[in-house]
């Protein structure tokens, strides 16, 4: 991580850490970037980003991993559900370079598809989490009173379920196949931290001047929230986001572990994990284990990284 | 102290009511538990009316709601279609999942907290690197892909301990399991810990504590550490409903017959009142220790005090 100090070269005398802060607080929101002149806290993080080989390599390994699961055929030639039961187990060889597995399909195709359901899990649950979480957590902070009240109660409510606990009872209720259910699941049960954190975020933001000024300029409750309070309260939202992406990457192979998450034949890391170890079939035949796992854990490691370095960017208080 | 207690318990009755009622809601108007209990072939219409009243299911969901949460406080937490007692299953299988659970704990809080001292007070040295890079690699490695594979070399390939753990779980058979179980939530308490040791270890009264002349020890154990677990033991308590869901995994790959155990076997058959039961009594456990992390906030932290 690069000294902020030094590529604030341009600070003729070096500000104290706490005038520092309150010119970053100030200059949030401004769009464009002036040469010269202090960041404001999108522009500022990014800088540190783009500094940050962790944020790099793990954004390169996202990039491909997000291409993949879009066109997967860009480095796989074969079709994952194209299976020869003649060579079931069979090890990687110059063609094959993952092997088979004990349906005798090709690992590194499976592993290749793999990628799609779950980014298409992972991300969709993300961005539902923080949807609703932002709006809840938003209006109740915003509000106060009985609707704060109301609405952290609900979110209590929902906090009191323990998240795989509710999800494997869900999920095995239903009749309903694919990612979409899985996805449900994950938005109803995960978005109660999204929510407190942002009630707190807009409460903090709720106090500044220039929200009381513009109230005393006559700007409503729905100017005041989309223009003054969200962008200077959606910071700990994305964070918190970019967090939970890879722990809900890594939820969808487990309920698929458990076989009430994806089934086959939806073609997913976590339902050839749980083929592969079901009756521990990988005791003959380690690849095909090996590479879903691999490839998953690498995806959910890259995420959290990821996750990591944005808290550390969005977030100078932790530093 | 004590009315802080009593509103916080207050508190928690809806919370509560609500989270019950969820799953009670899913489990019940989702699943239909007298066409489960007779399988692939139908039940006889007369049978299943007559079912469907012994067991109140012709009545709308919140009236079921309300005798299930009636009889609940009785004690009476119905009977699994098997004819037996839901809380005969909860007394065999409730210790063991405690046993594995506690393990977990004991390993989480021993190594996680020893691992991060270490590491908060050298910060920056090739330890803490090594120690960082391995609680990433532990946290992004899911639990059930390590659970499934230590169980093989460990149980299978050198045999140093059975693949499957007995009926009775004993607490030697659940040292691994309960290691694995751990393994996640110990890499977050590390990095806890390391991170707040490092920002502790600059503060003004550890240097008093120093220069007071207090041997090392001292100054670590009782003025660092002290103020740094506060964070830790927030995690901590909100921990159990990861271990909860971690024991699920462990104790389906272990063969453990404790809670996750029965709660699958309970969803698998769709036997309602196990699983209703169960998770009504893990979320029981869940508020209760999410509420003593806030008391023992008072104990850790003297500035914090509860009217």
């Amino acid at each position: 991580m690069p000294d902020r100090r030094s590529d604030r070269s341009d600070r003729s005398d070096p500000l104290g850490a706490q005038q520092r802060a309150s010119a970053d607080a100030l200059t949030v929101g401004t769009a464009e970037e002036v040469e010269g002149a202090p960041r404001g806290l999108w522009s500022d993080a990014w800088h540190d980003l783009r500094r940050n080989p962790i944020f790099v390599v793990s954004a390169l390994l996202i990039l491909f991993l997000v291409l993949i699961s879009l066109w997967p055929s860009l480095i796989a030639s074969r079709s994952p559900v194209h299976c020869e039961l003649g060579r079931s187990l069979e090890g990687p060889s110059a063609g094959h370079w993952f092997g088979f597995d004990t349906q005798g399909c090709d690992v590194y195709t499976r592993t290749v598809y793999g990628a799609r359901a779950s980014i298409a899990v992972g991300v969709c649950a993300t961005l539902g989490v923080a949807l609703l979480g932002a709006v809840v957590g938003g209006l109740a902070g915003f509000f106060g009173g009985f609707w704060d009240t109301l609405l952290s109660r609900v979110t209590d409510v929902f906090f009191g379920i323990p998240m795989v606990l509710g999800a494997i009872v869900f999920l095995s209720m239903i009749t309903l196949r694919g990612i979409w259910p899985v996805v449900l699941v994950i938005t109803a049960l995960g978005w109660p931290p999204i929510a407190r954190i942002a009630r707190g975020a807009v409460i903090t933001a709720k106090q500044n001047d220039y929200v009381q000024a513009a109230r005393a300029l006559g700007a409503g409750n729905t100017r005041l929230l989309l223009r003054h309070i969200m962008p200077n309260a959606i910071a700990p939202v994305i964070v918190m986001a970019t967090i939970v992406l890879g722990t809900f990457i890594a939820l969808e192979a487990t309920l698929s572990f458990l076989g009430v998450g994806l089934r086959p034949p939806t073609v997913s890391w976590g339902v050839d994990i749980s083929a592969a170890s079901d009756g521990m079939q990988f005791r003959n035949a380690p690849h095909i284990l090996l590479y879903p796992a691999a490839a998953l854990s690498v995806a959910v490691l890259a995420f959290i990284m990821l996750g990591d370095a944005v808290r550390d960017a969005l977030d100078p208080r932790l530093r | 102290m004590g009315r802080y207690v009593i509103r916080r318990l207050l508190q928690m009755i809806p919370v509560f009511v609500g989270a019950t009622f969820l799953i009670f809601l899913m489990v019940y108007a989702l699943g239909d538990p007298v066409t489960a209990l007779f399988g692939e072939r139908g039940p006889d219409p007369a049978t299943a009316a007559a079912l469907r009243e012994q067991f109140n299911l012709d009545k709308p969901v919140w009236q079921q709601y309300l005798l299930y949460m009636g009889k609940i406080f009785t004690g009476d937490f119905g009977t699994a279609f098997n004819g037996e007692p839901v809380t005969d299953l909860m007394g065999r299988a409730f210790p063991i999942s405690a046993r594995l659970m506690l393990v977990a704990l004991f390993f989480e809080i021993l190594f996680g907290i020893t691992l991060g001292v270490i590491t908060g007070l050298r910060r920056g040295r090739s330890l803490d690197t090594s120690v960082l890079v391995l609680t990433l690699v532990v946290i992004a490695i899911p639990t059930f892909v390590l659970g499934t594979t230590l169980q093989f070399f460990l149980g299978v390939e050198f045999g140093w301990i059975d693949p499957a753990v007995s009926p009775e779980g004993r607490l030697d058979e659940l040292i691994v399991p309960g290691l694995i179980l751990s393994l996640v939530s110990l890499a977050y308490v590390t990095r806890l810990t390391r991170t707040s040791v490092a920002e502790n270890v600059r503060a003004d009264y550890v240097r008093t504590a120093v220069a007071k002349g207090l041997p090392r020890r001292r100054v670590t154990v009782r003025h660092l550490l002290r103020n740094s677990l506060i964070p830790v033991v927030t995690y901590l308590g909100a921990d159990i409903g990861n271990l909860m869901a971690g024991a699920i995994v462990t104790e389906r790959i272990f063969n453990i017959q404790g809670v996750g155990y029965q709660l699958f076997q309970g969803i698998l058959r769709q036997n309602s009142p196990t699983v209703v039961g169960f998770v009504v009594v893990l979320v029981l456990i869940f508020l209760l220790a999410n509420l003593l992390v806030d008391l023992l906030y008072a104990v850790l932290d003297p500035r914090i005090r509860y009217a």
